[in-house]
């Protein structure tokens, strides 16, 4: 009995395995770390305020991809809502703003929903971008949230 | 007065602390089982106000010991009230279920946020005392100790 029951457990083990690392599962795996973008792709919070205050003919697109509720309350000027990253229906929300683009747009995401270590929203997004084959595409770092890193410091924000 | 004085030192330390020391702004909301949710109507009693989200993951750790903390110092009069800033109540039900979260939950939104100063990040947690007075705030991870410590020296006060 309890060798049959062992028997069972590695079986149900084994399926469990398969499901997890059926293509599928693999191609809508949600959410993705922050921590899984290429640290070249990062810019920092001063870097975009220098960006937003110059006067260079190629603005980014920039996109919220976190929470419509944070998103209400404030957020970077120009910017738009984009749907949550860690959200099927978010990313759906994102494929549709930039199927018009050129791949070679300058697009910026941001969140600022969690420290980065814990954001499940841009890593998934950022991703979502480059396999539509978008080349330009920067993430700001935002080390523990958007009312601390950007709104507390002075940094331009809409309401 | 000493206690209110080293409350409000400590809660400094953890960033913008506008509400600190002021009357918790008043709401009334319909929590997710369809009850009033009133702050104005729990007067009397020391409120853990912790805003959340369920892709917050630090926010998954302490809700089972805010719940915790409800069954252990609900005799003392804390109440403790999850107000969720997830666009949507589906998920919500979804995992105050599966966590088994008995103290009451509302949906936030944008007004209620900027009336607390601004919801930018979660998890963020007030401490509100007997008479109506924010007495600390927690924004991010913090030391559940800190939390803990901060709550049983309001509860203690009379």
């Amino acid at each position: 009995m309890r060798i049959r029951s062992i028997a069972t457990m590695g079986s149900v083990a084994v399926i469990a395995f398969v499901l997890i690392q059926s293509p599928a599962r693999a191609q809508s795996a949600l959410p993705l770390a922050a921590t899984t973008i290429p640290s070249t792709q990062l810019i920092q919070p001063e870097e975009l305020k220098a960006i937003l205050n110059s006067t260079r003919p190629a603005q980014p697109l920039i996109l919220q991809v976190g929470s419509r509720v944070m998103f209400d309350q404030a957020h970077i000027p120009t910017s738009e809502y984009a749907g949550s990253g860690s959200r099927e229906d978010g990313l759906d929300v994102l494929r549709d703003r930039v199927k018009t683009l050129a791949k070679s747009r300058f697009i910026l995401l941001y969140c600022g929903c969690c420290p980065w270590n814990r954001c499940p929203n841009v890593g998934s997004a950022y991703k979502t971008l480059s396999d539509l084959g978008f080349t330009n595409v920067k993430v700001l770092y935002i080390a523990d949230n958007f009312g601390s890193d950007w709104v507390s410091k002075g940094y331009p924000v809409a309401h | 007065m000493f206690l209110t004085l080293v409350l409000q030192a400590r809660a400094q330390t953890s960033g913008t602390q506008s509400l600190v020391g002021r009357r918790a702004p008043e709401f009334v909301r319909r929590d997710l089982t369809g009850h009033n949710l009133d702050l104005a109507r729990l007067h009397g009693k020391v409120v853990l106000l912790n805003f959340w989200a369920t892709w917050c993951a630090p926010c998954q750790i302490e809700m089972p010991m805010f719940a915790r903390w409800q069954e252990q110092y609900g005799p003392q009069q804390l109440a403790v009230i999850g107000i969720s800033m997830d666009d949507d109540s589906e998920p919500v039900r979804r995992m105050i279920h599966a966590q088994r979260i008995v103290y009451p939950i509302a949906m936030g939104d944008a007004t209620l946020g900027q009336r607390y100063g601004g919801v930018l990040g979660l998890p963020l947690t007030f401490l509100i005392d007997r008479n109506g007075i924010v007495r600390a705030k927690f924004q991010g991870e913090t030391d559940p100790g800190k939390i803990e410590t901060s709550l049983r020296n309001l509860l203690d006060s009379h």
